[in-house]
């Protein structure tokens, strides 16, 4: 058997459509299909699709000092350790595995970002575009926690989950990678198949704290 | 319900997360093709069923996704502990990896 080839020859391409192909996110019809039950005042729980995001799986070994420092320049972020994250304004890098990596980021940036992380990288590694696979619903407000609670088997209060904490874990019958990215504000990241599974539960979940669906009026500045 | 410690996510989490993969340490027999139908048959198929201390294999499906075995008490279902492939069991563990 021939050695571990370390020369990566891929060809990569830019997966986003032309610009008169109308792109619908993993929850359009989902969340056409939602009706609120109370408007923003009664609110305790916000319920959104963070829609289309560009959405990179980047796997390597984190022990490779050549690979964190790779990831690192190339993003501007910091290779995050074990269930944990880091986020610049536009961009997030979660951990999911050992050595493997989820890089948030604008759609439109995720071909360019892809082609910098193969330039500023070498050896043993993959960058993969997983944009169409999975997305994104964001979850907020003051009863936020309590949805969650009763939706997964890990704890999720302060001290067991803080800020910045990534958790991959059950939602339900399905599979979510949880951030929390401030205290009342989550972020899920679901595969597309079961996306309408999980925004169906999380609706329901929320009804009885009461529900809005959208972003909180006023940004938590 | 009962808690596995995963030894790359180095917490304790749901059994709901994780599947049994069955005996751990399995041999393949070494040269397939020219070992006997009973020594491919007793891997392939029979495994043993003891009383007391098992290792076994797990995979933390909706976690981190790695493998590892478990030491567990078929007799009490107490978990004796964690460790990695490649690891002996008296590297069994609850507790203690490095991030």
């Amino acid at each position: 058997m021939s050695e571990l080839q370390t020369d990566t020859r891929v060809s990569i391409m830019n997966q986003m459509p032309e610009a008169d192909v109308t792109a619908r996110s993993a929850l359009y019809f989902s969340q056409a299909a939602t009706q609120p039950v109370f408007g923003p005042g009664q609110a305790q729980v916000f319920l959104w699709e963070d829609a289309l995001r560009g959405q990179l799986v980047i796997r390597g070994d984190a022990s490779n000092a050549d690979f964190a420092k790779g990831v690192s320049s190339a993003l501007d972020l910091a290779l995050p350790g074990r269930l944990s994250s880091s986020a610049s304004a536009t961009m997030a890098l979660l951990w999911i595995a050992p050595d493997e990596w989820l890089l948030l980021c604008d759609l439109e940036q995720a071909f360019a970002i892809e082609t910098r992380l193969r330039d500023a990288l070498t050896g043993h590694y993959a960058v993969i575009n997983v944009s169409g696979g999975q997305t994104q619903i964001r979850l907020a407000g003051s009863a936020a926690a309590s949805v969650l609670q009763k939706s997964m088997p890990y704890a999720v209060s302060d001290a067991h989950f803080p800020v910045g904490k990534v958790v991959t874990t059950a939602l339900s019958k399905t599979q979510a990678t949880v951030r929390r990215i401030d205290s009342t504000d989550w972020e899920l990241t679901v595969r597309r198949s079961f996306a309408d599974y999980a925004w169906r539960w999380l609706t329901d979940a929320s009804r009885e704290y009461g529900l809005h669906l959208g972003q909180p009026e006023h940004d938590e500045t | 319900m009962f808690r596995i410690y995963c030894p790359y996510c180095g917490e304790l989490r749901e059994e709901e997360e994780f599947h049994p993969k069955g005996p751990a340490h399995l041999a393949r027999p070494a040269d397939p093709d020219n070992c006997t139908d009973e020594q491919w048959g007793d891997f392939l198929y029979f495994r043993d069923n003891p009383r007391g201390l098992h290792n076994e294999l797990w995979v933390h499906a909706l976690g981190c996704r790695k493998f590892f075995n478990v030491t567990r008490d078929t007799q009490t279902y107490l978990i004796k502990g964690s460790y990695r492939l490649g690891e002996s069991p008296d590297q069994a563990r609850t507790s203690g990896d490095q991030a």
